[in-house]
């Protein structure tokens, strides 16, 4: 009955409404984390979400768990262990031959009867093509409301929902989605958005198994080969510690080798802002923003780059941000480290030469 | 071989703006386009068009002036087209979204029979990347989300063979028809519109549909009641409250203001030393 009201008074916000559970809701308990692994590694994101999970487990006072679907075997068992590590407190693990690749019918089947099963309250999965093909499959067999690329998760304490912020309008905005009388309440966040927790090893936890219950002639997709990407020379930007990026302000493609070349001096990524990546001065992998890549490097140098949001979004989890810009008024100086104002193409050569002497003296010391 | 290609008009997101003192969205003048991804998605279809033959469908939920992105498919080759369109759909969120679409697609299943169903990767405005996966878990459709190329059609035996990306490398999937097909981004390019198709699409007899034309029933499943998600506020990014410390020496020589930085920056963040020094290892 509670379900009926809520949908007469759908226009008021929904934070400051009375608000009471569907009561068949209310056995939905606990914070679940989707542990990604493909090749025998765990995407990181799964362990960023962990990090992001404790605490909406620990706000919540429930306890939070790892979903680990794989071929049998140690290597799967493994990611339990490391869910443990990364704070998981138990781990719901289902084992299958049928499980070695990703394919959404199997992995579909599979968290969705964990889910029926077990019935966690929140359900995080990471905002990759896996977890995004996944998520929105298991939200829609389940009816339930499911929140994209999250930039931020909380608790509204008043109801204890679900509060996801995400960027809309092409990041221009902010909007925070709650999913009131729906359970579980499902959200996705991309890669390097939230950081990556410390690892406690001595950290163990339970596991519970359950069986997919599925042939391989009930699923209609087949894997006839899988072809790993060759990382070699191709950009790791939202892994690198160090990124020099560039932006509108280098003005022509030929200014932009100013940027490589201070990128190899300090062994940086190079990065960039859409337009420079639409232009064609740098390829797709390389752009850093709403619609690019989330870096969170120790070093981002922005040269030539206002800051707008779309690509502030991207980029402002650095630890240390120099901006190069011949606008005092650009909005990168509101939120950078250190700022220099003037022209990219004379700052950007003294600053190389700068850094290639500071790091002689140190080769000299060490 | 009939293929449905759902699209979405969105506003030109690189051309919002927002208002810096009341934080809303400026909508004056932001022209309307198709969502580019389903480009990708809707040139895919136009080539199994023409090497396998068959009819391509358009089809869009929306008010009624997204007939417009429905004419520019049409002037790009698709033979039919249907809107959506019903004050009931208003505040629909993805999972209402597809299912609205998914009922659409059985009805015009039900006239020809649907082989293909294409839908955008995501769209421009939403960035969710759901109403495809949505579509085809309502209509039990094989998906098939993040394909780079298609690499064979088997319509005797009813098989598509095709590349999907995947973390960390590329699928190479078999599946059977009917299934639905979101594409990568830069995967084709959409081929420019012939006079004749323009002409065409100019007047083209679009079909409206309402929800009963589209063959819904259950109003619970459409519009906000359908809509699990809300939307609770929206408001504009948080400056950050510290500003930049802008470097600045007597001689402003580009190399003084460079070595004053570095000898800053240094001594307040003596760990950057080592992070350099590891990231050119």
């Amino acid at each position: 009955m509670s379900e009926e009201t809520e949908k007469e008074a759908p226009k008021k916000p929904a934070g400051r409404r009375k608000f009471e559970l569907d009561p068949r809701l209310a056995s939905y308990k606990g914070v679940w984390v989707f542990v990604e692994h493909e090749r025998g590694v765990a995407h990181t994101v799964s362990w960023e979400l962990m990090g992001e999970g404790r605490k909406l487990a620990d706000k919540l006072g429930v306890p939070l768990a790892g979903v680990v679907m794989g071929a049998p075997g140690i290597q799967t068992r493994r990611f339990c262990e490391e869910a443990f590590h990364y704070g998981a407190d138990l781990c719901y693990l289902m084992e299958d031959p049928l499980m070695a690749d990703y394919r959404n019918q199997p992995f579909t089947k599979g968290l969705t009867d964990l889910v029926n099963a077990y019935q966690p309250e929140i359900l995080l999965l990471g905002a990759t093509t896996l977890g995004r093909d996944l998520a929105g499959s298991v939200a829609t067999t389940l009816q339930t409301g499911l929140t994209a690329d999250c930039t931020e998760l909380n608790i509204d304490m008043e109801n204890r929902s679900l509060a996801a912020t995400r960027p809309t309008f092409g990041g221009s905005l902010l909007c925070t989605i709650v999913t009131l009388n729906y359970r579980p309440q499902m959200a996705t966040v991309r890669p390097r958005v939230m950081s990556l927790p410390k690892p406690d090893t001595t950290r163990t936890g339970s596991i519970v198994e359950h069986a997919l219950g599925m042939t391989e002639s009930e699923i209609v997709t087949k894997v006839l080969e899988y072809i790993p990407d060759n990382l070699q020379g191709k950009p790791q930007l939202p892994f690198a510690d160090i990124i020099v990026a560039g932006g509108r302000g280098m003005k022509r493609p030929e200014n932009f080798q100013l940027i490589w070349d201070l990128a190899k001096v300090l062994g940086a990524e190079v990065g960039a802002t859409r337009p420079i990546v639409q232009a064609g001065w740098v390829e797709l992998d390389r752009q850093v923003g709403q619609s690019g890549k989330t870096v969170r490097p120790k070093l981002y140098i922005a040269a030539g780059i206002s800051g707008a949001i779309q690509h502030r979004v991207g980029m402002d989890a650095s630890d240390v941000i120099i901006a190069i810009n011949s606008d005092p008024n650009a909005p990168i100086f509101d939120f950078a480290t250190y700022g220099i104002v003037g022209n990219a193409m004379t700052i950007l050569p003294a600053l190389t030469e700068a850094f290639r002497q500071q790091l002689a003296t140190l080769k000299v010391a060490v | 071989m009939h293929i449905v290609v759902c699209i979405k008009q969105v506003p030109d997101s690189a051309q919002i703006r927002v208002h810096p003192v009341t934080n809303t969205i400026m909508r004056q003048g932001v022209p309307a386009i198709v969502n580019p991804y389903d480009l990708f998605s809707l040139e895919e279809a136009l080539r199994l068009k023409d090497e396998y033959g068959g009819r391509v469908t358009v089809l869009s939920m929306g008010p009624p002036q997204a007939e417009a992105a429905l004419r520019k498919a049409i002037s790009f080759g698709a033979d039919d087209a249907i809107l959506v369109t019903d004050r009931a759909f208003a505040g629909s969120d993805t999972l209402a979204t597809s299912f609205a679409l998914a009922s659409a697609i059985q009805k015009i299943h039900e006239d020809m029979p649907v082989d293909i169903v294409f839908a955008g990767k995501q769209t421009i405005d939403g960035d969710t990347a759901q109403v495809g996966p949505g579509i085809a878990k309502r209509m039990d459709l094989q998906l098939l989300t993040y394909v780079s190329s298609i690499t064979d059609l088997d319509l005797e035996n009813r098989e598509i063979t095709l590349h999907r990306r995947a973390e960390g490398g590329v699928q190479v999937l078999k599946t059977r028809l009917p299934c639905l097909i979101t594409m990568l981004e830069g995967t084709n390019e959409m081929r420019f519109a012939t006079l004749p198709n323009m002409f065409r699409a100019a007047r083209y007899p679009l079909k409206l549909w309402d929800k009963d034309a589209a063959g819904i029933t259950d109003v619970s499943k459409i519009g906000l009641k359908g809509s699990p998600t809300i939307v609770s506020k929206v408001f504009a990014p948080q400056a950050k409250t510290i500003p930049a410390e802008i470097i600045d020496c007597e001689s402003k020589q580009p190399k003084d203001l460079a070595v004053t930085l570095l000898a800053k920056m240094f001594t307040k963040f003596p760990n950057l030393h080592e992070d350099i020094a590891k990231a050119n290892a």
